[in-house]
Order: structure tokens, then C-alpha cells, then sequence
């Protein structure tokens, strides 16, 4: 399939839409020197990862990328900027000096050519299946609660012991006045 | 639409995860490409489930797990970042070399 192929359909068109910024603000994000500008960047990376779900079909899980990622590990994210007292301006001393940045894209690169490598000679241009077979949300409920209830209950559990030792790690002792624990 | 170009787009956002992870100094930033790192494997499980036209939908349902594992991770990321910062006034990970000789 030749690329005037690929881009005769309006999907590519859509996909090619969320894809390039979405690329753009994780390239940002990820250089950005003002801290809170990465949050931002990161809620345009996590929208345009939403709205990629929605094109492949999968409603409920996109929306459930609005509602937790951009919803609350965002607003996290700004709490832990706020408390840490990160430093809101430009600040140099946020990233690693040039010779590791370098070494890091070096690694990033050549783990992007390996996947992409093993990804294009095991799935060459292969179409997928049509949107009728989407998953429709209510399917989606029935299976978590039948076939995937063990892990469903295992991760329920993990989210519980999260929310505890959230809560005994950044809670102060009332005694000691300086922070508890460690 | 086929399959490559989602992973191929999954595989260049987890780069670029690993990237940020790679270079950043601040916790907090360590923090902020892991997420990043983690939409990607969403868009992966979520365009494999497509592919693979499983009646089961078990690549939506363990995106929704890697979701909220996500939320957990920052939960309990940020607070040891708290904590270490309360402890030692910095967010710098560089400055975490207690174990080192």
C-alpha cells in the first residue's frame, strides 16, 4: 500500500490530525523548562491519546483517559508542583547536561528503530477489522465483572493500599512538627 | 487505517518517554514522562485489541487496569517526592546519593 493509498482515506487524515501534535506537545513536554508548562503539555498529550482511543473505537476507554488522567493525575501533578515548590520559572537545572542528552536520545532512537523495525516486518500495512465490531461499552462492563473480575478485585485492592500509603507517606506527625516516616 | 501505524505511533511517544525519563532532574518530570510512557502502552493494548477482534475485549479491559495502575503510581509517586523534599529540601534526583559509596 503506497502512502497516496494510505492517505485517500479520511481516517488517515483524522489520525495524522491527533497524531502530529500529540507528537509535538510529548516532544515539549519532555523539553520544555518551565515545569508547569510540562503539566499543560502533558494534558494535550493525554487529550490527543484520548481522542486516538475514540478512533479505534474504544469509547470507554478514552473517556476514562479524560476523566482520570486529564481529570485527577493532572491536577496531582499541579499539587506536586505547588508543594515541592518546583521552580515555576525557567530553570536550567531541570534537565541533565548536553553529553547525557545526547546519550538519551541515542537510546530513545535506536529503541524506536528496533520497534518500529519488528513492527513493520511482522505487521506490514495489514488493515484492521471494520468499526462495526467495536466494542460497545456495555460489552465492556459484562466482561470486567464476569471473565476479568479476579484482577478487576486485584486492582481495587492495590487502589486501596495506594490510597493508604499515600496518605502515611505525605501525612505530617502531629507531635514532631517535620514529616513523619523514612 | 492498519495496525502499524498505531504502534508505530505508540513505539515514538514511548521514546520520547524515555527520553524525558533519561534527561530530567526533577522528580516531578521523572513523574510527568512516565505518564507519558504509560498512554503510550494504552494506545498500544487498546489498537493490539483491535487488531486481534477479541471477543473478550481484554485489551480495553487491561488498558483500564494500566489506567488506573497509572493513578496509583502518581498517588504514591508524588508522595515519596513529598516526603523526600519535607526530609531533604530538594526534588532533585541527582542529590538522592545516600547508597552510593
Amino acid at each position: 500500500m503506497s502512502f497516496d493509498d494510505w492517505l485517500s482515506t479520511s481516517e488517515n487524515w483524522v489520525f495524522l490530525v491527533i497524531a502530529l501534535p500529540m507528537l509535538a506537545a510529548a516532544v515539549k513536554l519532555v523539553t520544555t523548562t518551565n515545569v508547569v508548562h510540562a503539566a499543560l503539555y502533558l494534558v494535550g498529550t493525554l487529550a490527543a491519546s484520548a481522542a486516538m482511543l475514540i478512533l479505534l473505537g474504544a469509547e470507554f476507554v478514552g473517556w476514562t483517559v479524560v476523566l482520570i488522567s486529564i481529570g485527577a493525575v493532572v491536577v496531582l501533578f499541579l499539587f506536586g508542583i505547588m508543594i515541592t515548590r518546583a521552580p515555576m520559572g525557567r530553570e536550567v537545572t531541570l534537565s541533565h547536561p548536553r553529553n547525557v542528552k545526547i546519550a538519551a536520545a541515542a537510546v530513545s532512537f535506536a529503541l524506536f528503530a528496533l520497534i518500529g523495525f519488528a513492527v513493520i516486518d511482522a505487521f506490514s500495512a495489514q488493515p484492521l477489522t471494520e468499526p462495526a465490531d467495536a466494542t460497545r461499552t456495555g460489552d465492556l462492563g459484562a466482561v470486567l465483572f464476569t471473565r476479568f473480575v479476579i484482577p478487576f478485585e486485584a486492582i481495587s485492592v492495590l487502589l486501596l493500599a495506594a490510597l493508604i500509603g499515600g496518605i502515611v507517606l505525605a501525612r505530617r506527625d502531629p507531635g514532631s512538627g517535620e514529616g513523619g516516616g523514612l | 487505517m492498519t495496525i502499524t501505524q498505531f504502534i508505530l505511533l505508540g513505539a515514538a511517544l514511548f521514546s520520547i518517554g524515555v527520553y524525558g525519563l533519561l534527561t530530567r532532574r526533577n522528580a516531578v518530570l521523572v513523574l510527568l514522562s512516565v505518564e507519558v510512557m504509560l498512554a503510550a502502552v494504552t494506545i498500544n493494548l487498546v489498537a493490539f485489541d483491535r487488531h486481534v477482534a477479541d471477543q473478550l475485549a481484554g485489551g480495553q479491559v487491561f488498558a483500564l487496569f494500566t489506567i488506573a495502575i497509572g493513578a496509583a503510581e502518581v498517588g504514591i509517586g508524588l508522595a515519596i517526592v513529598l516526603l523526600i523534599f519535607r526530609n531533604r529540601r530538594t526534588s532533585n534526583v541527582d542529590d538522592l546519593e545516600l547508597l552510593k559509596l
